[in-house]
């Protein structure tokens, strides 16, 4: 079967690093990811189903990966070689359509009993993601077992496979993982006034999440492209600004006071940090209200950022990550209300990989917003 | 024997046309056979001893008040208030007839015994003015006499202990003025009138307003009833002003009005604007050398520079009249007086009115034209310069000329930035904007401190801008602006041009091909009495 393989190669790695650097999704043409003809990965037990991805989605923490930028934290909770996607709608062996919730906690890893987070249900904060019968993985697409959505073939655990109705278009199931992102994001908000930063996908989803967990929270948004400018304003943002602009938006929003250096005396009490970047959470800690939370939903890496803020202002940092089952369910519901489709913007064959990472990294820029392989006219898809 | 204003018609033979352009200056062609010109009138001759006629405006005043100096007692309290920054424009060259009068009336004061005088810049919300501003206003001998007692200083629209509430006019209008000149035995309040919209009831009943106050005829409901403000009595700015002047007077506020006019000497008879000043068929070999010279030196010029040399010109205005008493009274003879040098008969509408707009407008002198200025400056002020009807016809279109970059003074427009950046974003409609942003705006207690301890324009100032525009917004089909910014000029609502052509052929879409156009030629000042 094809499927794109991401190899431990210390050497292409870091020419993914130097080529990921000057160009973003550069690393795609020189580093550890090929497209390649491999076995079709194993049912790992009973409860275990094949599902042939019909689009599987391209993530930012994928990109990461690609460029070599993501964190080392990963190392010892992804196994090589590994098929990377995430974000994946499929068919099952017996004609059902489904999505798949990635991660891979201790259910999918035949760990009984459970850790005590599996238990409660929360498996984004599962214990084992490195241990049990599969190979160290945190979700498929970093688990050498799995296989994942770039490809034409990958397996999943029952536990893992969300049906998805007829009516909900293969574009708009594909974006039910991010959007699950989202929701729980959405369920962790609880203040009056959200900044949200950062309008890509996850900044689009999550600010469609918080209006509709929160018909009356007042949201305010950044965006540096028009097209997601309108979409942050469709989706739910009361407002609208770009990056640059926010300070003085949150300062005009919430009447607080403004030293001459533009920092600002209080500050918005939400904050919601879609993009990871330095710049990004720097200007989170900036603009969040003294003892107030700032989320960071976008995937960070290894930053450099002035804490300062959040000593001084007593604010705190804290993670949003994936989601629990629930959230799929809500998500499958609002993809489907929301026309979510409309935001998968180009679809690529696998061949055509290296122009599907680099639109990916500069969708934004490009008027773009959710790239995708579309698996559906892979021939092998059908012979496997 | 200066000559008057008058209106050319254009045809093949006029030479291009002189277009004010921010820092900078066009020559535009204007269509043959359609277009016409409305020029200013050549300065009037000055008052040959100004300071004579201060003083015989003291001791002669008009209307039911005695001579000041029978105004004048030991013991009682006298306060001195003054027009800001905003007047005139340019700002003239020293010494300013605001010194020369207040000069006078404090040798009056003197005099008659009276210790008890403070000296008030009447800003309203306008930004403070810096200590050289006022040097500038008053003189140094008067500056140095009262500032370092703490008796010469800027109005506060917003210190709660120093403003005096006096009542409400018959439709309801709150009066809350300056306590300190509220509670005085006399206000001598001492004004330029640049334009016949300033001066009478509105220098004390909105110089040294409070917002309380102000909002009552600074709105847009006000604005669009005032065809034009630039005309009293067709002004409901001015009815408004006038009825709080009422409310003054029955309250016991007793104000001795001086006011002065200037002439349209703007930028000389001689040295390097004075081209500026000239009928451009009327250029010499030499005129045109300096101007083509001038325009190609500042275009070289980063616009800091552009500004800065700009900024630093100071106008050899004469005074053509000091009148002294009584509000209403005085009010009318100044009125008279500016409309002797500024009006200029111009018979009928037309379809297309073109502007230049230079480089400076009453809120950004040593300051930055922000795109909300150029908007107030040509869909408030020069468009509203008409008695009558608008010179532009309803549903027509106004093509301005300006640079219109999307730039802020960060110390002066705090409040514009985020007006431009938020409000405007949503919503260009005046209505829209004044009930969902203004109280916001109004009292956010960030505007406030910069307004109080800053240089900032209040909070709220740019909706009164906008505000200033809201009757020519609502009265003209499109608005073109050649040479802008095009990102600031559609965050306007207006359309922008890169060429008078191109604007010419976008407003054929409006008024069709053979349309009428009428440039004001402006500055130095001149107001169209429309037939």
């Amino acid at each position: 079967m094809k499927a794109l393989v991401f190899k431990r190669q210390p050497a292409k790695f870091a020419a993914a690093m130097v080529a990921g650097r000057l160009q973003p999704g550069a690393g795609a043409k020189v580093g550890p990811l090929s497209l390649r003809d491999v076995d079709p990965p194993e049912l790992p037990g009973p409860d275990w189903v094949r599902v042939r991805p019909r689009l599987s989605g391209i993530c930012g923490s994928d990109l990461a990966t690609i460029d070599g930028t993501s964190s080392r934290w990963f190392e010892p909770i992804v196994s090589f070689p590994f098929t990377p996607g995430h974000e994946v709608v499929g068919d099952l062996d017996d004609g059902t359509r489904a999505v798949v919730v990635p991660v891979l906690s201790c259910t999918p890893r035949g760990l009984d009993p459970v850790c005590p987070a599996c238990a409660e249900g929360r498996i984004n904060h599962c214990e084992r993601i490195g241990f049990g019968d599969l190979e160290p993985g945190l979700q498929c697409g970093f688990c050498e077992s799995t296989g994942g959505g770039w490809s034409t073939l990958m397996v999943a655990h029952r536990s893992q496979i969300v049906p998805v109705p007829d009516d909900l278009s293969d574009e708009a199931a594909v974006l039910v993982e991010p959007l699950a992102c989202a929701v729980h994001a959405a369920s962790l908000v609880t203040a009056p006034r959200v900044a949200v930063l950062g309008a890509g996908t996850l900044g689009l989803l999550t600010i469609a999440a918080l209006r509709h967990a929160r018909p009356d929270v007042e949201v305010l948004a950044t965006a540096k492209h028009p097209h997601q400018r309108s979409l942050a304003a469709e989706l739910g943002a009361d407002r609208v600004v770009a990056p640059g602009e926010l300070e003085r938006a949150v300062r005009s929003a919430t009447g607080t006071m403004r030293y001459d250096n533009g920092q600002l005396g209080g500050g918005i009490e939400g904050v919601v940090d879609c993009v990871g970047s330095p710049e990004s959470i720097a200007q989170a800690l900036r603009i969040a209200a003294p003892g107030t939370t700032v989320l960071a939903v976008g995937m960070p890496g290894v930053t450099t950022v002035d804490l300062t803020p959040l000593w001084q202002r007593e604010v705190a940092l804290k993670g949003a990550y994936a989601y629990q089952r629930a959230d799929f369910d809500t998500a499958v519901e609002l993809a489907a209300r929301l026309d979510l489709g409309r935001l998968v913007s180009a679809t690529y064959p696998l061949r055509a990989y290296g122009d599907a990472i680099a639109h990916a990294a500069h969708a934004g820029a490009r008027g773009a917003v959710k790239i995708a392989f579309d698996l559906r006219s892979e021939k092998e898809r059908e012979t496997i | 024997m200066p000559r008057p204003g008058f209106v050319l018609d254009v045809d093949k033979s006029t030479p291009p046309i002189l277009f004010h352009h921010g820092e900078s200056f066009r020559l535009e062609r204007l269509p043959a056979g359609r277009s016409r010109v409305v020029y200013p009138a050549e300065p009037l001759e000055p008052l040959e001893d100004v300071d004579a006629a201060i003083r015989h405006a003291l001791d002669n005043p008009i209307g039911d008040s005695p001579p000041l100096r029978a105004l004048l007692r030991p013991g009682m309290k006298l306060t001195i208030a003054f027009d800001d920054i905003s007047l005139p424009l340019p700002p003239m060259r020293r010494p300013d007839v605001r010194q020369r009068v207040i000069e006078a009336v404090l040798d009056l004061a003197a005099e008659a015994g009276v210790d008890d005088v403070h000296l008030i810049a009447a800003l309203a919300l306008h930004r403070r003015m810096t200590e050289a501003e006022l040097r500038h206003a008053v003189g140094d001998r008067v500056y140095d006499a009262f500032a370092p007692h703490g008796q010469l200083y800027n109005h506060d629209a917003e210190d709660p202990d120093n403003l005096e509430f006096l009542g409400t006019t018959r439709h309801g209008e709150e009066v809350e003025i300056n306590k300190r000149a509220a509670t005085s035995d006399l206000i001598v309040y001492v004004n330029i009138n640049l334009v016949s919209m300033d001066g009478g009831w509105k220098s004390t009943a909105t110089g040294l307003a409070s917002y309380r106050s102000l909002r009552h005829h600074h709105n847009v409901r006000t604005m669009q009833h005032s065809r034009s403000f630039m005309d009293r009595h067709r002004s409901e700015l001015h009815s408004s002003n006038w009825r709080m002047g009422e409310v003054l007077r029955n309250s016991g506020v007793k104000v001795f009005q001086i006011e002065t006019t200037l002439n349209n000497d703007t930028f000389g008879t001689s040295g390097p604007l004075s081209v500026l000043q000239k009928r451009e068929w009327e250029w010499t070999a030499r005129d045109r050398a300096a101007f083509i010279a001038m325009k190609a030196g500042l275009d070289r010029l980063p616009i800091k520079a552009r500004r800065k040399i700009f900024n630093s010109w100071q106008a050899p205005y004469g005074v053509t009249s000091v009148q002294a008493g009584e509000v209403e009274a005085v009010h009318e003879v100044t009125t008279q007086n500016t409309f002797a040098q500024q009006l200029v008969p111009v018979e009928g509408q037309t379809d297309i009115l073109t502007m230049g707009l230079p480089y400076i407008c009453p809120y950004n002198v040593n300051s930055v034209m922000n795109p909300i200025l150029v908007m107030c400056l040509g869909l408030g002020y020069f468009f509203n310069m008409y008695r009558g009807q608008p010179l532009v016809r309803e549903g027509g279109v106004v093509i301005m000329s300006h640079p219109t970059t999307w730039e802020f003074h960060p110390v002066h427009h705090p409040s514009y930035i985020d007006f431009f950046e938020q409000c405007l974003a949503e919503t260009t409609d005046p209505l829209e904007l004044e009930a969902r942003y203004e109280k916001q705006f109004a009292e956010d207690e960030w505007y406030r401190h910069l307004y109080r301890t800053s240089y900032a324009y209040h909070g709220v100032h740019p909706f009164y801008m906008w505000y200033w525009g809201s009757h020519g917004l609502q009265h003209v089909g499109k608005v073109i602006i050649v040479g802008g910014d095009p990102r600031a000029v559609r965050r306007l609502g207006f359309s922008p041009a890169s060429t008078l052509q191109d604007a010419l052929e976008m407003a054929s879409d409006v008024v069709g091909r053979d349309a009428t156009i009428t440039h004001l030629h402006n500055p130095p000042l001149v107001m169209a009495d429309v037939s």
